[in-house]
């Protein structure tokens, strides 16, 4: 698998596209259980990820992804670019520039540690993990584009009755319950819209 | 932000409003008055609240010292954005900055006090910690 350029740029747009058009709901979502900025956090820190095109799609994709990752943490203003951060800069950082599907397993499997690491988290504290734990475990099991993003939304969904006990929303203990996390929305939404633009390249 | 040149540990306050960040900063200041290099950051990089990475790097930077810098930050965000920064420090500066884990208002005018009286790095964190602990 390769990216050329013109399908590295439609990445990043369909990524940053994703973030700005459910900023609205994203933040509807956090102001239930958080501090109510994520989707204009998110927003923000994509729209700074846009305006490094086009040389940002000019990089290799290892290259590309890195700095996708560094632009987040310091544009987006929460806990969310660090940890978004985080996980682009890793998996830029694991990548081979030629990969294969085996390479971007083993490199999303360092990425989801080091998110790990950084919030000192594990999956079942109502967390982004919560999205990328099972997701991964989709993808190294050979499923397909349509089974990684269906399995995306089913997770953030699932985060929907969990007790949250990191981040924000672990303030308001029981009264997490009962709402989607935003942070898994977003995580599933960035997904989603990254298994949709590399399936029109392996299929074009 | 604000600064002095003193040897003492430095001192950085991170909150995600820029008004608890420096109104913390004022009660330091007539603490320790200028023994203690000292500043502080908060709001995200459009000024609303939240935390950003390149600001907990100025205020690293301009509370710098010798001896060290400790971080007093208050929620969440602030302690993964400050790790961050951290990270980002040159290797010889990173061993010398540490995050504490202590209210950032009480954290702050403690861990200056000790600074002021010459405490080492690790001495700084522990009291700005063993208060609350």
């Amino acid at each position: 698998m390769s990216l050329d350029r013109a399908a590295r740029e439609r990445l990043v747009r369909a990524l940053a596209a994703s973030m700005i058009e459910h900023a609205e709901e994203l933040t509807s979502l956090d102001q239930a259980i958080g501090d109510g900025d994520h989707g204009l956090n998110m927003k923000r820190g994509f729209e700074a990820v846009l305006a490094t095109l086009p040389g940002l799609a000019d990089k290799s994709l290892p290259e590309m992804l890195k700095a996708i990752g560094m632009t987040l943490v310091m544009k987006v203003g929460g806990a969310s670019g660090p940890l978004v951060g985080t996980f682009f800069m890793e998996l830029g950082k694991a990548l081979p520039e030629q990969l294969t599907r085996a390479d971007l397993i083993a490199a999303a499997d360092k990425a989801i540690g080091a998110v790990k690491l950084r919030g000192r988290s594990e999956a079942g504290q109502k967390t982004l993990l919560d999205v990328l734990v099972p997701v991964q475990a989709v993808f190294a099991g050979g499923g397909d584009a349509r089974a990684i993003a269906a399995e995306a939304a089913q997770a953030a969904d699932r985060t929907t009755p969990m007790l949250a006990t990191r981040g924000r929303a672990s303030f308001l203990g029981e009264r997490s319950i009962g709402h989607m996390d935003p942070g898994s929305r977003s995580a599933s939404l960035l997904i989603s819209a990254a298994v949709a633009a590399l399936e029109f390249e392996a299929t074009s | 932000m604000s600064n002095s040149s003193s040897g003492n540990v430095g001192i950085v306050i991170v909150s995600h409003s820029s008004k608890i960040a420096e109104g913390a900063a004022d009660m330091v200041r007539q603490m320790v008055g200028n023994a203690v290099p000292l500043a502080w950051t908060g709001g995200d990089t459009d000024g609303g609240l939240g935390t950003n990475v390149a600001g907990i790097l100025e205020a690293i930077e301009a509370a710098w010292s010798p001896a060290g810098v400790a971080i007093l930050v208050d929620l969440g965000g602030a302690e993964t954005n400050s790790e961050m920064a951290l990270e980002m420090l040159a290797e010889d500066r990173r061993a010398r900055v540490v995050v504490c884990n202590a209210p950032v208002v009480e954290g702050a005018v403690i861990a200056a006090t000790e600074s002021s009286g010459g405490s080492s790095l690790a001495a700084v964190k522990r009291s700005a910690e063993e208060f609350y602990a």
